[in-house]
């Protein structure tokens, strides 16, 4: 089972590696968009200080839904899927696989970058560190909540636009709690509640989003 | 054994279970039948619920005659918060149990819910100008709504946008059972982001804090929501049938 587990994972980073572009784009949009706000809301430094974590969170949250239909688009256009619902190993543990190689093409590179971002944003170097800490946390819910809209949208019409639709709401209270430690650590009144609420929405969709995926995969393929 | 029978459409008198009218064609004309009732009776109630409430009700001391939104209002809350929970349940147990009605039931509501969504928020903002001197404000409780809002059309964006209805209901069942564990959690983050909203007026095992003829004329009005829910509900799911099952010999021989 694990075997397998790490089989695909190992397929998918590969592929992943042979398609650069694919995985790199979602990161340039999560540059350009966090760049794109201060030319917005102008140079202020106090302002820009101010509506950082936000902005930061936004941008990594959409730049997820963006590469999230590619998640089993492919592998269900070249027929991967269906081996691998066909296959004797549980569909959940293979989900869970398939998310983690996401999230290691697209949640990874997001954390080396959001330093970046927040040095452009001017952030003092302890928001930072909790900045990236509820990344840390975070992303990985957005690729396993993701997964499950990236199954349901299989075969349906709506494409990318649907998946968002579907999925901004369940994202919510990740943003909220994602960019309120940062202002909670930067204002003084302690940040760890915040990131142990993160980790709590870890650990649950950790536990129950591979078996909404694996059913909705079900269903596509009935 | 004493069981509880069940006559058809034509006379026959059938046993009754939990499963009889999964049966689309017991339960259209279990639903033909019940509609006008509920119908009815929630003009009744609304009428009623609206004369005491716009004209017996005491004027607030505090907010004037604004408040009296509140009897459209809270109904409306009430009930798009109850129609989800409905809704994912109906949904849940088509897919459980391959019902197509249960699923045609979830779909049939989702309108509903809707509507009394925004009927809330737009009853909302009407109220929070004169009182809070803003048509909206980033608060814990509004904001959940309108979350709740777009809960309701990502289910029923995902389900207009797969083709073969049975494969609709099932994925969209998938996301309204996601999305019902997920309405607490996001309940609380909002809670804890932001909270303006007035304390609810009325909590179980608690005495309301308004006066009676207020409580009457919005129970009045709850029960008119029901009522009218219920039966435009019903006489959606009477249409999905229509549309799903319209070659079946059994609608055509009543149609005709």
């Amino acid at each position: 089972m694990l075997r397998a587990a790490r089989q695909l994972m190992q397929r998918d980073l590969l592929l992943a590696l042979r398609r650069r572009s694919d995985a790199l784009m979602p990161l340039a949009f999560f540059l350009v968009t966090a760049t794109l706000f201060p030319l917005a809301i102008g140079p202020d430094t106090r302002l820009l200080r101010s509506v950082a974590p936000g902005i930061v969170w936004v941008a990594a949250l959409l730049s997820s839904l963006l590469g999230l239909q590619r998640l089993f688009a492919d592998d269900h256009a070249d027929g991967s899927l269906e081996q691998l619902l066909l296959s004797p190993q549980p569909l959940e543990v293979l989900v869970l696989a398939k998310v983690f190689a996401h999230w290691l093409t697209s949640g990874l590179p997001l954390l080396v970058l959001a330093p970046l971002v927040a040095l452009q944003y001017g952030l003092e170097p302890e928001a930072m560190g909790v900045l990236w800490l509820g990344l840390l946390l975070g992303t990985p819910v957005l690729s396993l909540l993701g997964s499950i809209g990236a199954g349901l949208a299989l075969g349906a019409r709506g494409g990318s636009v649907l998946v968002a639709l579907m999925l901004m709401p369940l994202y919510i209270p990740l943003l909220v709690l994602g960019s309120s430690a940062v202002v909670a650590a930067s204002d003084g009144t302690g940040s760890a509640p915040h990131l142990m609420l993160l980790g709590a929405l870890l650990a649950g969709s950790l536990a129950a989003a591979p078996w909404a995926t694996a059913a909705a995969l079900r269903i596509a393929h009935e | 054994m004493n069981q509880p029978y069940y006559s058809t459409a034509n006379g026959a008198r059938r046993r009754l279970t939990v499963f009889t009218f999964a049966s689309p064609r017991n339960f259209y004309h279990l639903a033909g039948r019940l509609i006008p009732w509920f119908a009815a009776l929630g003009v009744l109630t609304g009428l009623a619920g609206l004369a005491i409430g716009m004209l017996v009700a005491p004027t607030d001391f505090q907010q004037g005659d604004a408040y009296r939104i509140i009897f459209v209002h809270v109904p409306a809350a009430w009930m798009s918060m109850l129609i989800y929970m409905a809704m994912a349940g109906w949904a849940g147990f088509g897919l459980a149990y391959r019902t197509g009605v249960s699923s045609i039931m979830a779909s049939a509501l989702a309108p509903t819910g809707a509507l009394f969504t925004f009927l809330a928020l737009w009853t909302g903002a009407l109220w929070g100008k004169p009182t809070w001197g803003a048509w909206w404000v980033w608060d814990a409780r509004l904001t959940s709504e309108l979350i709740l809002l777009f809960l309701y059309l990502g289910y029923m964006g995902l389900h207009a946008s797969i083709s073969d209805p049975r494969r609709a209901d099932r994925a969209a069942a998938v996301l309204a059972l996601v999305g019902a564990v997920n309405i607490p959690i996001i309940y609380f983050s909002v809670y804890w982001w932001n909270t303006l909203h007035q304390g609810p007026s009325v909590t179980l095992g608690k005495a309301p804090t308004m006066a009676p003829a207020m409580l009457a004329a919005m129970l009045l009005m709850v029960a008119a929501f029901w009522c009218y829910g219920i039966a435009i509900a019903l006489r959606r799911a009477r249409c999905i049938v229509l549309e799903r099952h319209g070659s079946a010999a059994w609608l055509r021989r009543r149609m005709k």
